[in-house]
């Protein structure tokens, strides 16, 4: 129950808004053929810091509140969201939604208090975890020890940046569901410059937690000592070669090859809408033996993480494929109702002012039991894509991108010489059947995803173990 | 829906921004507000899908204490929250360094002179009407043939905003605009070949959006043209871009060209300034005036007076595109370009789409680009890319699944022509642009 006190203190106190105030306005949602309705309470204060030139050149600081009201009737959806938390703008909104079915009488609703089971997170304030001056200094230590590292070294840009969000979320069973959840993010990015050639190299990450994360071990140094390293290889890079070839992924954040090859063409609405290239696939093989996927919202800590989603659902760990069989999708309340399932708390949302769909969370594969290195030998030529900068999938075709940040040839057995970024570009449905090495290297992302769909961006995580992919097509430029 | 009135009422909220700021000391202050009001109808399978009603807010202000920087905002407008939101952007500025060239514009160059951009046309409809819209559309896609076989359905948007710009110079200045936009996706299933396509139109003003059956009927057409497509084997050709995606090309090379990447020496174009960066045949440049155009507007995201210029002629570059700040630190003044270009054109050239095709004869033409792939300060690019094979200037079959890569350099340099066939949907206004060779990876 403290979470939900805490909420209802962030939130509705501060709007006079009543429990009787929302029976009221789900009252007036529920219309007689309402299925489902929600209303989602949201209070997000942010800030974010930017080191640049060796100064604290950029500071800023937004809250973002509102309240968004929802009421679907059978494959129908009513939604509007006001800024302005008050019981007259929120029954207008609710007489707005509601038109979406039959006309008729107010429902009669009693608010139940859902308790949260777990929490995978810490509920203080990130933004206070911190003194400013510790930020200050924290950013000043990070950009003066990175500086040493290479006299090579031009620029460094460094961020910093935390959020403090509280939802709250009602739905039509009359249950009102409640989470805190902090998000804290640093990147370090350098650009390196010899002989007049100039390169960069990035390197961040955070979680659910506060800015100790990265005064602990010493992440935030260890991103500034990984950007270096990186923009380095850089400046060594040759162009990549062009055309199809066996592709060793290294382990963490290349993981987004299963955010974008499969992940979104397991989501839910896709799949009830028989839109994705995954449709109707349960319980076939869309992989080789060696690979288990699974979005598991319930990690501690991580960025992708989520006690509950934004429909007051519990997140799960959900197991996606299970050696090389599919096993299901990611739902959120709408679809899994639709597709007679249960909800498998991936109903997200960017904000109140945007529709929930199913999202993913934090998207994984599971060790295998090779030894890294032993992948690595086992291909004569082919190449080795250590890291990657962003993708995008195709979901009806099929068609994924990804692009390679750091990459290197593998000439027998041995990873040779570095090559500039080259885009991956595969098939979802048939690029993990050509998985034929998995690692024991298991390792999740730093904490650094962001993820797109029809505008709404939502934080998440990927990782996986070192992959052996048999023939993957290379976009470089060395023909 | 909303009208001088209101502007009036929300310049007020931004003058009370900056007079707050002034009184907790700022010594220079800007602030912005927006209001945006809007219907969203989505319809699938011939029926409705979502009905959104969109109402948003919001403030944001940059105050200065001397040299010293702190920005905050907020989706509260009350009293009290705008007092706090000052508060806190105070606080910040606290702990920022100083910065030599941080700051408001220059004074002279602020915008004096408001003409009426005829971008304010609020379309009258219902959801209802909007719903029927949405459903003639889709209906027309997926009757087209009986290849279409399933739909991510249409949709009506249509939206109002009221802009408001002010600061401690005495600039205040706000203007209202619209947009409304109508699209349609399907799907065509042929054996084992799945595909989706869309076709969207968007306009100020609701009588130009293009007719809903046009935007059904291309739908379709778009989406069973790629059926069956196929890769093909890695290799060196032209390439064609449409002059849907070619605005990428351009905006790429914006990017390149703009402030923040040139101060930070994270461009390919650094110090091209006066040089050949594209054929002699290329001319570009802004056109923020335009009367009802979706970039348009009389001053930038300072307040700096737009103007028609020239970014490029003969193939030379002419001008960077600067903001206040990036144009102090390289030593320039701003270009009226805080928040990028406005209508960037292209001269369009004298060969339509055909004998576009016919000029590169055997190559790729490109309609689709995937992921990043872009590296603005090497130039380094490798997209994935969709679209069809071409020989003899006759399109053959459609393609996908390739990469396509080159440096940006030498792309824009290489450029062999420029359509006549110009997509005036965008901020960036081209025809179909034709790359004499690149790296093509595929099966």
């Amino acid at each position: 129950m403290k979470i939900l006190n805490l909420a209802k203190q962030a939130i509705l106190v501060p709007a006079g808004i009543q429990d009787a105030d929302i029976e009221k306005i789900m009252g007036r949602l529920l219309g007689p053929s309402v299925d489902a309705a929600d209303i989602y309470f949201q209070s997000s204060h942010s800030e974010s810091w930017v080191m640049e030139g060796g100064i604290i050149k950029e500071g800023s600081h937004s809250i973002e509140q509102g309240v968004g009201v929802r009421a679907v009737s059978g494959e129908k959806t009513g939604f509007a969201y006001s800024d302005r938390i008050e019981l007259p703008v929120l029954l207008e909104a609710a007489n707005n939604v509601r038109a979406i079915g039959r006309q008729g009488q107010d429902a009669q609703i009693g608010l139940i208090h859902a308790a949260n089971s777990v929490q995978y997170y810490p509920v203080a304030n990130p933004l206070k975890s911190l003194g400013e001056q510790q930020k200050i200094d924290l950013l000043r230590q990070v950009d003066a020890e990175t500086r040493k590292l290479d006299h090579r070294i031009e620029e460094v840009i460094i961020s910093l940046s935390g959020v403090h969000e509280t939802i709250l979320v009602a739905n039509q069973d009359g249950s009102l569901a409640a989470d805190i959840r902090p998000l804290v993010r640093m990147n370090v990015s350098v650009i390196v410059v010899e002989n007049g050639r100039r390169e960069q190299g990035s390197m961040g990450g955070g979680g659910r937690s506060d800015y100790n994360y990265f005064v602990d071990l010493n992440r935030a140094l260890e991103y500034g000592r990984e950007a270096v390293r990186q923009a380095l290889v850089n400046l060594e890079a040759q162009e990549a070669p062009a055309g199809n070839m066996t592709v060793v992924l290294g382990s963490g954040w290349p993981g987004i090859l299963l955010h974008e090859a499969i992940g979104h063409g397991l989501e839910g609405d896709f799949n009830r809408k028989g839109t994705s290239a995954f449709s109707g696939r349960v319980g076939e093989r869309v992989a080789s033996d060696l690979c288990t996927v699974v979005d598991d919202g319930t990690l501690p800590g991580r960025r992708g993480s989520l006690s509950i989603d934004d429909e007051g659902t519990p997140t799960e760990n959900t197991v996606l494929i299970e050696n090389g069989i599919l096993k299901g999708y990611m739902q959120d309340k709408l679809n899994a109702r639709l597709m007679g399932v249960k909800s498998t708390g991936n109903g997200r949302r960017e904000s109140y002012a945007s529709l929930p769909m199913p999202r993913m969370t934090n998207t994984y594969m599971l060790a295998g039991k090779h030894n890294p290195e032993e992948i690595i030998k086992s291909v004569k030529k082919g190449l080795y894509a250590k890291n990657f900068a962003g993708g995008q999938v195709d979901i009806t075709s099929g068609k994924f991108v990804f692009s390679a940040s750091e990459a290197y040839l593998i000439e027998n057995g041995k990873i040779t010489r570095p090559v500039k970024g080259a885009t991956l570009i595969g098939n979802g449905p048939d690029v993990l059947t050509k998985v034929s090495m998995v690692g024991s290297d298991l390792a999740l992302d730093s904490g650094v995803g962001s993820c797109g769909k029809e505008g709404q961006s939502v934080p998440v995580g990927v990782g996986q173990p070192t992959l052996k992919i048999d023939g993957i097509t290379v976009g470089g430029t060395s023909v | 829906m909303q009208n001088q009135q209101e502007v009036n009422r929300l310049k007020d909220i931004v003058q009370n921004l900056l007079d707050e700021a002034k009184q907790q000391g700022a010594t220079a202050a800007e602030a912005g507000l927006s209001q945006e009001d809007g219907l969203s109808v989505s319809v699938r399978l011939g029926d409705v899908e979502t009905i959104e009603h969109h109402c948003s807010q919001g403030l944001g202000i940059t105050v200065y204490f001397g040299q010293r920087k702190g920005s905050a905002s907020t989706t509260d407008l009350s009293l009290a929250s705008i007092k706090e939101t000052v508060s806190a952007a105070c606080s910040i500025a606290r702990y920022t360094s100083e910065d030599e060239y941080a700051g408001l514009p220059e004074q002279a160059l602020l915008a004096t002179h408001f003409p009426d951009l005829d971008l304010n046309h609020p379309w009258a409809i219902s959801a209802d009407e909007a719903i029927a819209l949405a459903i003639e559309c889709e209906d027309v896609a997926r009757n087209y043939d009986v290849e279409i076989t399933n739909s991510e359905g249409a949709s009506v948007n249509t939206h109002q905003g009221i802009h408001v710009l002010g600061n401690s110079l005495g600039f205040l200045e706000g203007s209202l605009t619209t947009r409304h936009s109508l699209s349609c996706s399907v799907l065509a299933q042929r054996g084992e070949s799945m595909q989706r396509d869309y076709w969207y139109s968007v306009a100020r003003n609701a009588n130009n959006l293009e007719a809903a059956v046009e935007v059904g009927k291309k739908a379709a057409q778009r989406t069973l043209r790629r059926l069956e497509g196929r890769s093909l084997s890695t290799r060196q050709c032209p390439v064609l871009y449409s002059a849907e995606i070619a605005s990428g090309l351009l905006s790429s090379f914006v990017g390149a060209i703009s402030g923040g990447s040139l101060y930070r020496k994270s461009s390919f174009l650094l110090n091209a300034l006066d040089t050949q960066v594209f054929p002699e045949f290329v001319h570009i440049h802004e056109q923020p005036h335009l009367k009802g155009a979706l970039g348009s507007s009389a001053y930038d995201n300072e307040g700096v007076a737009t103007q028609a210029r020239d970014l490029v002629t003969d193939g030379i570059l002419r001008s960077y595109v600067l903001g206040s700040y990036s144009a102090r630190k390289l030593g320039l003044h701003s270009t009226g370009n805080a928040g990028g270009v406005r209508n960037l054109t292209i001269d369009p050239g004298v060969l339509d789409f055909d004998s576009l095709l016919k000029q590169m004869d055997t190559g790729l033409l490109v309609t689709e680009l995937m992921g990043q792939g872009v590296n603005i300060l090497t130039g380094d690019y490798s997209r994935g890319a969709a679209g069809f094979w071409v020989e003899n200037g006759q399109i053959q079959y459609p393609v996908e699944e390739i990469t396509i890569a080159g440096n940006l350099k030498d792309m824009l340099r290489n450029i062999v022509a420029i359509g006549g066939d110009v997509d005036y949907r965008g901020n960036v206004r081209t025809g179909s642009i034709l790359v004499e060779r690149m790296s093509i990876a595929g099966q």
